[in-house]
């Protein structure tokens, strides 16, 4: 492992702040409490007062809507899909990226960033423009009545595009780090490339790869750009459970709106607290480790 | 000798983890593929047994605008059981809004409607242009396909504050104006040409003057929505400007909403109104749901449908049921069409919403 360059700990040493002053101290903290308290807080009190306003009944009623159950249901396939090919691909995309060496490779690296750095919008678009009625594989695709977008399949795809580089994303930096020692350790004492992976690999990226899993489930629940655009908004049969609020919410249904919203929110918050338990588990383990 | 057996196990493994990754990236599209064929060949099936023998249950896709919403929830109810009589059918009716050029575009693109309720002629044009709608739609249905119609109005916060009374005091300074944008919203290009109509016969038809009024008026045009609803949304909901110019039916629903603290205000010129239908011909072939999407938009003309329309704050095509519903509508206002005042959608739109025409050289400024 590489030790710290004793330049550098020299610089961190120089650059440590001198004592701001009690006064900016709170100022500071002050700032990010209220910055916290607005933008995090206050929207989710809202969301969850909003919900509850006109009773239980209202909001049982809005969670238990056939349309809201149609729409759950679709969010849930596409997050699953997604999550599960997401992952097959980070696991084996990490694997290549940090182990061996290859021509391209940096390239993949970069597409693999792709869907960070495009905006969902052109993403909905670009399915549009390639399996739309004007699209050039439209004739193809109805010879054999396949259809992509305005369907479940085009909703699907747009999550997986969205969600492609979470869990990908999350391994190769880890991956890399851990360097490729004990692998070589393993293959020279004879094990084979799949033992290796499960013996070797698989346990010391398993807390990384939870956590890109959740990250990856966590934006694939939520995803509203380019699901809107392939959706075609059919209800009960494309519509998402981010469109759902949408459309109750132009449709004056404040409370309901805010209702099937508070299941979103809820799973976030469940997602979150999963988030810190396998930081924290994977932080301690690896703790141990190093120990 | 390490690195080279570790280099060694590279050459050929790294072929094998490449091929892998390629296969899982594919896998998704091959799955999505098959997935979609099935659906498909089910949706084949239903369509195939409808032609021979009476299936129990048939289902088509009603693509509209924004403010139809509640008039289809109700209406929808009203022609399953109407179909079911005349059948022995089930219809299920799935059902989409959104700005009406967003939804025109959408079905342009793929989603696959079996009738278009759309807020003007021009957007159901541009699938008949698509190939999607055969020529001659515009007679297939009584009134020029226009079963209910409606009107531009103003809604204002409660009291009127600012006093409006006429399209020549929204354009006075101070106050703030919220309208859809015309570039994708029908509605919009309705409220334009109503304020249009107003200056025309205020100016004596000089086009000059009646281009400065319109530029004065989206000069106080605080929030440019892309859709009727989402302007209603944010002058009732937010909370913003001080006039909305809306549909008719839209400004009811608001006010039946939040009765204290909204009215109406008709001005003295507006348009009427006429929202377009038509049976979307390639896909209703292609599922084979002629009949029930046929039946589904004359039924629209039924008593039964004219009177849901009127309870929607929708102006019944029907002259005896509009009149049933003198006490809702004011029907002394003065309504000009776009066929007679202004040529046509063909005409209004190349001297009005086209790239470069009218409204872009009064909003570029």
């Amino acid at each position: 492992m590489n030790l710290a360059n004793p330049a550098e700990t020299a610089n961190r040493v120089q650059e440590k702040p001198r004592d701001p002053g009690k006064a900016a101290k709170y100022t500071l903290i002050g700032l990010g409490v209220a910055f916290i308290l607005i933008m995090l807080v206050l929207p989710l009190i809202t969301v969850c007062v909003y919900a509850l306003k006109q009773g239980w009944d209202v909001f049982s009623q809005a969670i238990t809507d056939p349309y809201a159950i149609k729409a759950l249901r679709l969010t849930l396939l596409a997050t699953v899909v997604a999550v599960v090919c997401n992952t097959f691909f980070g696991l084996f995309a990490s694997w290549a990226i940090s182990k061996f060496h290859f021509r391209g490779k940096q390239f993949l690296t970069t597409l693999i960033d792709i869907p960070f750095a495009i905006s969902p919008i052109i993403a909905g678009l670009v399915f549009i423009l390639v399996f739309g009625r004007i699209g050039w594989a439209y004739d193809f695709l109805q010879t054999y009545d396949i259809k992509v977008v305005f369907a479940v399949p085009g909703i699907i795809l747009a999550t997986i595009f969205v969600t492609f580089p979470f869990v990908a994303r999350e391994l190769i930096p880890l991956m890399q780090a851990q360097g490729n020692d004990e692998e070589e350790a393993a293959a020279l004492m004879g094990a084979k490339w799949w033992t290796i992976y499960r013996k070797v690999t698989l346990p010391h990226i398993k807390w990384g790869l939870l956590y890109g899993v959740i990250l990856c489930t966590a934006r694939a629940l939520g995803e509203f750009g380019a699901v809107s655009v392939v959706s075609g908004h059919l209800r009960g049969k494309t519509n998402t459970l981010p469109l759902h609020i949408e459309i109750l919410f132009n449709e004056f249904q404040l409370t309901a709106a805010f209702a099937v919203s508070s299941i979103l929110v809820v799973t976030a918050i469940i997602i979150l607290i999963l988030r810190n338990i396998v930081e924290f588990k994977g932080r301690k383990e690896e703790g141990e480790h190093v120990r | 000798m390490m690195g080279f057996t570790w280099a060694q196990m590279n050459a050929w493994r790294k072929k094998t983890v490449l091929g892998l990754t390629l296969l899982v990236a594919a896998a998704p599209l091959a799955a999505c593929g098959s997935n979609a064929a099935n659906n498909g060949n089910t949706a084949e099936a239903q369509g195939a047994s409808g032609e021979t023998s009476a299936p129990a249950a048939v289902e088509i896709t009603n693509v509209s605008y924004d403010p139809t919403r509640e008039l289809y929830d109700a209406y929808n109810k009203l022609f399953q059981a109407h179909w079911k009589e005349k059948s022995g059918q089930d219809v299920g009716i799935i059902q989409s809004h959104g700005g009406s050029g967003k939804q025109a575009r959408s079905v342009l693109e793929g989603n696959e409607a079996d009738v278009v309720t759309l807020a003007l002629e021009q957007d159901v044009a541009e699938l008949e242009k698509g190939g999607l709608i055969e020529p001659g739609w515009v007679g297939e249905f009584d009134k020029q396909s226009s079963p209910y119609t409606s009107t531009i109005v103003f809604l204002v916060r409660k009291g009127n504050p600012k006093g409006i009374k006429d399209w020549d005091d929204i354009v006075k300074n101070g106050v703030e104006i919220i309208t859809p944008n015309p570039k994708t919203s029908g509605g919009a290009r309705w409220n334009f040409l109503a304020a249009w109509a107003y200056a025309q016969a205020h100016d004596g038809a000089d086009e000059a003057k009646s281009t400065e009024f319109i530029k004065s008026l989206y000069n106080n045009v605080t929030v440019l929505d892309t859709g009727a609803r989402g302007a209603t949304t944010t002058f009732v909901e937010n909370n913003q400007g001080d006039v909305l110019l809306a549909w008719e039916n839209e400004a009811f629903l608001s006010i039946k909403e939040h009765p204290d603290d909204y009215e109406i205000v008709t001005p003295s010129i507006s348009i009427l109104a006429q929202p377009s239908v038509a049976v979307v011909d390639e896909i209703a072939k292609k599922r084979g749901t002629e009949k029930v999407s046929t039946e589904y938009l004359q039924y629209l003309y039924s008593d039964e449908a004219q009177k849901l329309a009127g309870e929607n704050y929708y102006r019944p095509s029907n002259p005896d049921i509009l009149a049933q519903f003198s006490d809702t509508f004011n029907l002394d206002l003065k309504l000009v069409t776009i066929d007679d005042d202004f040529g046509g959608w063909e005409a209004a739109t190349e001297k009005f919403f086209a790239d470069g025409a009218i409204f872009d050289q009064i909003y570029r400024k």
